[in-house]
């Protein structure tokens, strides 16, 4: 009995630090609607801030206090730059762009604090004065984790209190309701939004350097927190404070007693939860609908057949992309692969989120199944090379399959954050079950089959299945199919008093970006030779994101051009030093310079020159 | 003449309220009917549960004999029941005339077709409806940079796509223009003239409705209250008193035109 109820507890105290953490991200969101990965680098940042400070005073009571608040006070200045100088200028850009521009923030951020503080994991001193552990029910509970159990309600009373006694907290539940009224009211918007992302990243920081007494700072801080912070805002209701209070609670102690039964599964149960939640609540626990939406966005421009020019110019790209290895060394080879590859998969990408309006977070998922299924066949079904590769995308399209009959009951944010829930929860399931996928050391020995073994054979192997999905994807986008797609990202209710079952023909668009994904996951695991759980991971989902956006998402032109650039600088920047720095720094500057992407700055460019000529 | 539409003892609550109780009507063929009452009469409810988007609590609505009611729009669509909104709802990133084809192709079945192109795809019959509303010079044109009554004529064409036996039009005149409105609303006599279609509509403007509909029902507080033709609803003491609690506008209006 004691056990149990020391379990609670610790699930309680983890509980506290995932609220302080997820409120901020949630209050950001409520008034900017603005889903901010560097929420994470917030968290780090404090911890890494606390590290520095709580040594400096170590010993004292009073200094390990002041060290905590004053770390979470530098994160909240920092938030405040990053506030002042990057996102003030993209409110009105797309969701997608501000999410991929905060990304860059994260990258900045990783090399950032690798730079001041070393790669090493640091452990932080015991919290002075709560060093020990009390004995409840026989059981030893570690003092500071009831201190922690505390804290977290005692700033959830001073949220709500902020939030209900004070003009500024009325002003910021009304802007999470209805940002629009709130400026025609005459409020000032822009110092709104600095204020609650001041708070948001004060609460990160605070989070961030709670953390110091119970685990080590690392670089990794960042990404393994900020999943779950989404999911926690998203059960709890976008914008909800006590809505993430409650979530972290449930996520939190359900945990600390899943992971006595089923050890293996405290990776993927809050995705678990938060699907679970999804389907009963589409907008969260305390969520309201409507919260979701962000700026209106400008309707995008009727689709247009390419001219005679456009398509002269690109069968030229693609005739010197097919006889390139005849001219060029190996290794060049092996690289148009990648492009190619991470071309299919951005455009793959871009079907489910430019035409069919279903922005997903966990594309990689399908990427990857693609990937692991070609392998898996390999290995344990002895299939060859051809039948792998049709094997694969099946399998990706089976998981889009299951995993998009849940993801089209919602829409706008709460759709995007199930996609990566579906991905975690594949990713988890592939980590752990060893025995089928290898776990982390992946599947080996994934060859081409022997006559497609050289560089150059496999090329066209590539080739051809890449180009091939592209074109195929393209034909799709112009077809009824891809209109109506294309119709029902428009207008629901049009869509559906025209006689479409709106709901299955978006599932039926899931299912065929899934399966191309998985395509290009195929070729990807033929050509490395090999598969980790990597291809199903957020980062690969993220830099999915990056091309579709780089490109523009409004152009069908947009991912290829995306890809082809995100492919090649990341070849070239990766061999520098702090080459997350220089990433993340270019990511800002075309999100800040060409918000349309470059397929939308090429448009305007060549608009320029028409208009100066005439 | 027949009837293309019978609605039985058609309720609707939400919560506590009483949206729309008890009401019976009929629609003849090739009627032009118009719904009026003041606002939150439960006209808008009326259409909801007519074209699938609420579930009355009780009742029945026959389209020519089949039951529409526990159907959701999109098969009440293909029944034959075309519809346009308070709101208007329209593909916003295609052409004019692409969002005709839309409807064309969802009629003749075509949605899952992977390899056609869309906007080759019915285009004469796509033109013929524009023509029909006058909107075949615009055919060409972006959805989205429509002027909003040309947005409604656009609507007018869509419902009109799958040659429906019924049409309800909600509001259709809605933050149009007044000479907009009487244009609008003769376009659609006309086309309820030429026969097969018999139109539901709901009206603020009683000019509107006195020139155009054939019949006119009143609701108010979700009741039917009063029915009859324009003259018959203008003297009518009931609606007056719904309207105006009493005073005699419509008389004067009457005088007036």
């Amino acid at each position: 009995m004691g056990f149990y109820f020391a379990q609670l507890l610790t699930g309680l105290a983890n509980a506290s630090s995932l609220f302080l953490i997820a409120s901020g991200l949630s209050i950001i969101f409520g008034v900017t609607r603005i889903v901010n990965f560097a929420h994470g680098s917030f968290y780090m940042v404090g911890a890494y801030l606390a590290y520095t400070l709580v040594t400096l005073w170590s010993g004292s009571i009073l200094g390990f206090w002041v060290s905590v608040i004053l770390a979470a006070m530098i994160v909240g200045v920092i938030g405040l730059i990053i506030e002042l100088t990057i996102l003030r200028r993209i409110y009105h850009a797309p969701e997608l762009f501000q999410l991929v521009a905060t990304f860059g923030v994260v990258l900045i951020f990783q090399d950032g604090t690798l730079a001041i503080w070393g790669a090493e994991d640091l452990l932080g001193p015991r919290a002075p004065g709560l060093d020990s552990a009390v004995r409840i029910m026989g059981e030893p509970i570690p003092e500071y984790d009831l201190a922690l159990i505390a804290i977290g309600p005692v700033v959830l009373l001073a949220i709500w209190l902020l939030f209900h006694k004070t003009r500024w907290g009325v002003l910021v539940r009304a802007a999470t309701q209805d940002r629009e009224m709130v400026g025609a009211l005459g409020v000032n918007q822009a110092w709104l939004f600095s204020a609650a992302f001041v708070l948001g990243s004060f609460l990160a920081g605070l989070g961030g350097a709670l953390q110091i007494p119970r685990e080590a700072v690392s670089l990794q801080m960042d990404l393994s927190i900020i999943g779950e912070a989404f999911v926690v805002v998203v059960i709890g209701g976008m914008g909800s404070v006590s809505g993430a209070f409650v979530a972290a609670v449930l996520i939190s102690v359900l945990n600390a007693f899943a992971i006595l039964i089923f050890p293996q599964i405290s990776i993927v149960l809050p995705f678990i939860i938060m699907a679970i939640v999804l389907i009963f609540r589409p907008h969260g626990l305390f969520g309201k609908p409507g919260s979701e939406k962000g700026a209106p966005e400008e309707p995008d421009q009727p689709l247009a057949l390419m001219d005679q020019k456009s398509a002269m110019v690109l069968m030229a790209a693609l005739l010197v992309l097919a006889l390139s290895p005849l001219l060029t060394a190996d290794f060049t080879s092996v690289l148009m692969v990648d492009v190619m590859v991470a071309t299919l998969f951005a455009v793959s990408l871009h079907f489910m989120m430019g035409v069919g309006g279903m922005v997903s977070f966990g594309h990689a998922a399908y990427f990857g199944v693609g990937a692991y299924g070609a392998a898996m066949a390999v290995k344990f079904l002895g299939l060859g090379m051809i039948s792998a590769m049709l094997f694969g995308p099946v399998c990706a399209a089976m998981a889009a399959l299951f995993f998009g009959w849940f993801c089209v009951r919602l829409s706008g944010v709460y759709l995007a954050m199930l996609t990566l829930a579906a991905a975690q929860i594949l990713w988890g399931v592939t980590f752990q079950w060893q025995r089928f996928t290898g776990g982390d050391d992946g599947i080996l020995g994934v060859w081409p089959a022997k006559w497609a073994s050289s560089d150059k054979v496999y090329f066209y192997i590539a080739f051809v299945l890449c180009v091939g999905g592209i074109l195929a994807l393209r034909r799709v986008a112009f077809s009824p199919f891809g209109y109506i797609l294309r119709g029902i990202r428009d207008s629901q209710t049009r869509a559906e008093s025209i006689g479409i079952d709106t709901r299955f023909h978006q599932w039926m668009g899931f299912v065929l970006a899934g399966g191309f994904a998985g395509l290009a996951g195929v070729v990807f695991a033929f050509s490395k030779g090999s598969v980790f759980p990597d291809s199903l991971g957020i980062a690969l989902s993220i830099d999915g994101l990056i091309m579709v956006l780089l490109g523009g998402i409004h152009a069908l032109a947009g991912p290829i051009l995306g890809a082809g650039a995100f492919v090649l600088i990341e070849d070239w920047v990766t061999r520098l030093d702090y080459w997350r720095f220089i990433f993340g720094a270019i990511i800002l500057i075309v999100v800040l310079v060409a918000p349309d992407g470059i397929a939308g700055g090429i448009q305007r460019l060549l608009r320029g020159l028409k208009g100066g000529r005439a | 003449m027949t009837n293309v539409l019978e609605v039985r003892n058609l309720s609707k609550s939400f919560g506590g309220v009483q949206a729309v109780k008890d009401v019976n009507f009929d629609l003849k063929e090739g009627e032009f009917l118009a719904l009026i009452g003041p606002n939150g009469a439960g006209k808008t409810t009326c259409f909801n549960m007519l074209s699938g988007y609420h579930k009355p609590n009780t009742g029945s609505v026959s389209l020519r004999g089949q039951a529409l009611i526990g159907h959701p729009p999109r098969k009440i669509w293909r029944m034959g029941v075309g519809r346009t909104f308070q709101i208007t709802a329209t593909f916003l990133s295609m052409t004019v005339v692409e969002n005709v084809q839309m409807a064309l192709i969802s009629h003749h079945r075509r949605v899952f077709d992977l390899f056609s192109r869309a906007t080759r795809m019915f285009v004469d019959e796509a033109m013929a409806l524009l023509e029909l509303v006058s909107m075949q010079d615009q055919a060409g044109r972006a959805c989205s940079e429509l002027a909003y009554g040309d947005l409604k004529r656009l609507e007018l064409a869509i419902a009109l796509a799958h040659e429906p036996a019924l049409l309800l039009m909600d509001e259709p005149t809605a933050g149009m223009a007044p000479s907009e409105r009487f244009a609008l609303m003769a376009l659609t006599a006309e086309i309820v003239a030429k026969g097969g279609v018999s139109v539901v509509f709901t009206e603020h403007d009683m000019d509107v409705v006195f020139a155009h509909a054939h019949r006119i029902l009143v609701l108010n507080r979700g009741e039917l209250i009063a029915e009859g033709t324009g003259s018959e609803i203008r003297t009518n003491p009931l609606v007056q008193e719904v309207y105006l609690g009493g005073g005699s506008v419509f008389e004067a209006e009457s005088a007036h035109a």
